[in-house]
């Protein structure tokens, strides 16, 4: 039989009419329309059961209640806790987006040791070991204050474990990061005599005149002040902002008042001038509860009349004029200091004259005033033995100078740090431990915090990430996050009662991580001898759960303990000074450098414009830890475009530099440059130029490096005379 | 030729050899004599073979075998738990459906080793020893884009089990699991009959067959969520 062309197109003719007689192409193209819609590349979250964790955020100061929600053992959203004093169900952005920071690519999954600058994986119990042998040899060498103890806040058990740490090894060298609660504290402990943190009861304010406090953008407990200056606005409260730039809490207020940088204590002086020549104040509070007033006007307030303040804040002296009675006739007045999120402590007398305001309408300790909240006091341990070395390590003059005689009030000046290391032939600390911080990336002028940083022959960070400050460290002994720890948080910057809340862990640690209290007590115990005896807790856990005694089933139970009938002390017992009265100066305060603005790194005529770093509630601008993806994704554009950073200038001085809207250019400041985007704005005064805090990461994390500059690069630090404290607000600079 | 004559040739296939030959043949004959016959008989080759590849072959390579990871018996699990079905396939607190039991549900009765199953056993020593979640295959899992819940389904229509899973519950061995190759689902989402012909309720689960039961119970036609009719009950 002859196969030909006819035949076998006869074949296939067939073989069509059989295919489509059979389920094939009907089957296939109905599998395929169900393939195509649900790619199975597409991850695809798998589902389970939905649960709840009630917990805390560590990821600032600020102490919110978050709900973790979780889909059997995998955290799949973060929200605020209702009912949770600070936040009431709100939450930030970083605090919202902190699942991205348990599960993303740049934890560190395992201790590492830097060799010949390569990271290898080191055993937890090698690293410990390595470690207390070399802290033996400093404490055989009578070299026990040569370490130190960075921490991102000195309160709660953690960083109280360090502090006990140091203090039975002999070294009085722990800090705390700078900020403005630094300046804050000291304010109330010259004027008050107390060591209490400084607590805003904004919401029952009527009158919120704020000297740059970025009240929505990150200032204080973000938290807190988000739902305060809502309650502030809903009750038909005024908020005044006083800075160069329209920010985002300008924008947001009842009046805007540009303000040359750096003159916001003169100001805070022409308004006290003011109340006090036209006797605005608060006489009862005044005359019986205070003392100094007619001294320290005589001795500073008295050089700050309208004009003179008007001439160096650039504000008319009318609106200084209208300013003060206003605040003054205002029923609950309260002003606020610290710009932008806080990050820089700033000039002491500054918050002091900030501080004279509020004290001159008499709103200390008083509903919608500013309180002296009592640091929370359950830590009662037991005195460790101090052993004759630690003794005398602990005799030791601080390496930062804080406490010298030279700075007598300051307790941690570390922005001082990395001056005095690289200004010695040997560095002065041998070993430095690093948790909950990023100081290679939030110190200002970071090549000098780098250079200082690589002299110092050991550097251990407890970060969970690989951040500016692992990438530059020794080893690395990486904590589990936040979400997989127990941790008591005390107290919350800028809330007005006492409060403690309790972090829970809600998934089991991912990775070889370890608790850094842990880590601690471990050190201490293989260190032995009145180190190890002063640790006698087996675990961290059992020593949170013993510290906080009867509090720990309700924190367990709620999340937090608050002292809810807490209002401050009456005036009358309120403070603890020589005179038991509030003092507007005293020998203390009246041995301090005088007022004076802070001047700006940098000569005028190299450098004819003014920087000043401005926040962002979508960026973090301590950089510890980095802002996830999701915060980058939502950044305005008119911050970041692609990884560029545009810098905001007045089109009056763009104009003058020849610069144009989308332009590059180039910003070079004292202390470095950088290529930026030029942004033009009526929102930033002539003269002054601005760039954003917390972009410009350089550490392993493919989300976060490369974008933008970051602002400590450019800029430096300024010691208070007052304080110590970094008074810097900016730094001179130009563009080209 | 057309469709029609295709299906007619199918119809009578086994009286192909006296049917009267199709259009084309004439035309061929025209050329070529004796090929008539030839012309035919392949054309019946050809429908022939792709008939049986359509019907045969292409349902078994369609479908890859799968065992589940731990063989199950649920006659005898049933006869030991107290509330029948909901012991294991229960509905949460929330009102979502746990669907397939958790190695956690599993431990309750199965810490160690209880019987002489040598299943058992391996279960005890590759899972619970290890902690490790059982990967069950999941006969009933519906595509992604289908939002379904057991509880309006269940709870607020009454339905029972065996209306959609069949007698599954009264099984002493899990059937093999057979994955469609193209689209990754089970095969009896579309029903293990290739000609997806069912008898009984729980034969298919395909779109028409959620629509076809929502006609008759007289189900809202539009979606609670969004007011839409249509695809938004259950596509959303």
């Amino acid at each position: 039989m002859k196969v030909d062309r006819r035949s076998f197109l006869a074949f296939i003719l067939g073989g069509a009419a059989g295919t489509a007689l059979s389920p094939l192409p009907w089957k296939v193209t109905d599998d395929i329309s169900i393939w195509s819609q649900n790619w199975p590349w597409i991850p695809v979250p798998p589902k389970g059961e939905i649960s709840r964790v009630r917990s805390a955020c560590t990821l600032c100061p600020g102490g919110c209640g978050i709900s973790v929600k979780k889909v059997d053992e995998r955290v799949i959203k973060i929200e605020g806790l209702e009912g949770h004093p600070i936040n009431d169900g709100g939450l930030c952005p970083l605090g919202n987006s902190a699942a991205q920071l348990l599960y993303g690519p740049s934890r560190i999954q395992t201790p590492l040791k830097k060799v010949n600058g390569r990271w290898q994986k080191i055993a937890w119990q090698d690293a410990i070991t390595e470690l207390a042998a070399q802290l033996r040899q400093l404490r055989a060498d009578g070299s026990a204050h040569t370490v130190g103890w960075v921490a991102g806040s000195d309160r709660g058990t953690v960083p109280e474990l360090f502090n006990r740490f140091l203090n039975v090894y002999g070294s009085p060298n722990f800090w705390r990061m700078p900020s403005i609660w630094d300046s804050y504290e000291l304010s109330i402990y010259l004027m008050q005599g107390t060591r209490s943190m400084a607590g805003f009861d904004i919401a029952n304010a009527d009158f919120v005149l704020s000297f740059g406090s970025g009240l929505i953008e990150g200032w204080g407990s973000p938290g807190y002040m988000f739902r305060a200056k809502s309650e502030l606005r809903e009750a038909g409260g005024r908020m005044d902002q006083i800075e160069p730039r329209l920010s985002k809490t300008a924008a947001k207020a009842d009046h805007w008042i540009s303000i040359n940088p750096g003159t916001e204590g003169a100001l805070a002086l022409g308004l006290a001038h003011v109340i006090i020549k036209e006797q605005r104040y608060n006489r009862n509070f005044v005359n019986g509860y205070s003392t100094g007033l007619a001294e320290r006007f005589q001795r500073v307030i008295d050089g700050f009349p309208p004009e003179i303040a008007s001439k160096m804040t650039g504000i008319s002296a009318g609106t200084i004029l209208t300013l003060a009675r206003d605040f003054a006739a205002a029923r609950r007045p309260l002003a606020i200091c610290g710009r932008g999120q806080g990050l820089l402590p700033g000039s002491l007398q500054t918050f002091l004259a900030v501080h004279t305001l509020n004290a001159l309408v008499g709103n200390i300790n008083q509903p919608g005033g500013v309180w002296a909240v009592p640091e929370p006091d359950y830590i009662q341990w037991p005195e460790p033995e101090i052993d004759a070395v630690a003794a005398r390590g602990l005799q030791q003059p601080r390496i930062d100078g804080a406490g010298t005689d030279r700075y007598p009030n300051a307790r941690y000046l570390l922005h001082r740090l990395p001056e005095v290391i690289n200004a010695s032939a040997e560095s002065p600390l041998q070993v430095l431990f690093i948790a909950d911080a990023n100081p290679t990336y939030s110190l200002p002028d970071t090549a000098a915090v780098e250079k200082a940083f690589e002299k110092i022959p050991t550097v251990v960070s407890f970060s969970s990430y690989m951040d500016e400050t692992s990438a530059l460290a020794d080893m690395v002994l990486p904590n589990h996050t936040f979400l997989e720890r127990y941790q008591d948080v005390a107290g919350a910057t800028g809330f007005p009662k006492p409060i403690i809340s309790l972090a829970q862990p809600a998934v089991e640690p991912r990775y070889n991580t370890r608790h850094v209290g842990d880590v601690v007590i471990q050190l201490a115990k293989e260190l032995g001898h009145t180190i190890g005896a002063a640790f006698e807790w087996d675990d961290y856990d059992s020593c949170l759960e013993e510290t906080l005694g009867d509090r720990w089933d309700g924190l367990i139970e709620n999340g937090y303990w608050v002292d809810e009938a807490f209002s401050g002390a009456q005036w009358a017992d309120a403070f603890e000074t020589d005179s038991a009265k509030f003092e507007f100066t005293n020998n203390d305060i009246s041995t301090l450098a005088a007022y004076e603005p802070v001047k700006a790194e940098g000569d005028e005529a190299g450098y004819p414009l003014l920087l000043v770093p401005y926040d962002s509630m979508r960026l973090n601008g301590d950089g510890q830890p980095g802002a996830p993806p999701f915060m980058i994704k939502a950044l305005e554009d008119t911050i970041l475009q692609g990884n560029d950073v545009l810098v905001e200038i007045n089109p009056a001085s763009a104009k003058q530099l020849g610069l144009s809207e989308g332009r590059f250019a180039t910003l070079a400041t004292p202390k470095g440059s950088a290529q930026v985007k030029i942004r033009l704005t009526q929102g930033i005064m002539p003269g002054v130029i601005a760039i954003p805090r917390g972009l410009g990461h350089t550490a392993d994390n493919r989300f976060l490096a490369g974008k933008g500059v970051n602002y400590n690069q450019l800029s430096g630090p300024i010691d208070d005379p007052a304080s110590g404290h970094n008074a810097a607000w900016g730094i001179r600079a130009k563009l080209s | 030729m057309t469709t029609e004559e295709q299906a007619n040739a199918a119809t009578v296939k086994d009286q192909h050899a006296t049917a009267p030959p199709p259009e084309t043949a004439p035309a061929a004959k025209a050329d070529d004599s004796g090929a008539g016959g030839p012309i035919i008989l392949f054309f019946i080759l050809g429908l022939a073979a792709s008939l049986i590849v359509g019907w045969v072959v292409f349902p078994k390579v369609l479908y890859s075998q799968k065992k589940q990871p731990i063989e199950f018996n649920h006659v005898l699990h049933n006869e030991l738990v107290e509330d029948g079905c909901e012991s294991c396939h229960f509905f949460r607190e929330d009102g979502s459906y746990s669907g397939v039991p958790t190695l956690d549900q599993c431990i309750e009765c199965h810490e160690e080793v209880n019987g002489e199953d040598p299943e058992e056993a391996r279960f005890v020593n590759e899972f619970v020893a290890n902690n490790r979640e059982v990967p069950w295959l999941i006969y009933s899992r519906q595509p992604q884009n289908v939002f379904f819940s057991h509880a309006a389904h269940v709870k607020m229509g009454e339905m029972d089990c065996v209306t959609c899973h069949g007698h599954i519950g009264e099984s002493e061995s899990l059937p093999i699991y057979k994955q469609n190759r193209i689209s990754g689902y089970s095969i009896d989402i579309w029903g293990r009959n290739i000609s997806g012909i069912k008898r009984n309720s729980w034969d298919r689960m395909k779109m028409d067959d959620c629509a076809d039961c929502h006609r008759q119970e007289g189900v809202n036609q539009n979606s609670v969520q969004t007011l839409r009719g249509g695809c938004f009950v259950c596509h959303h």
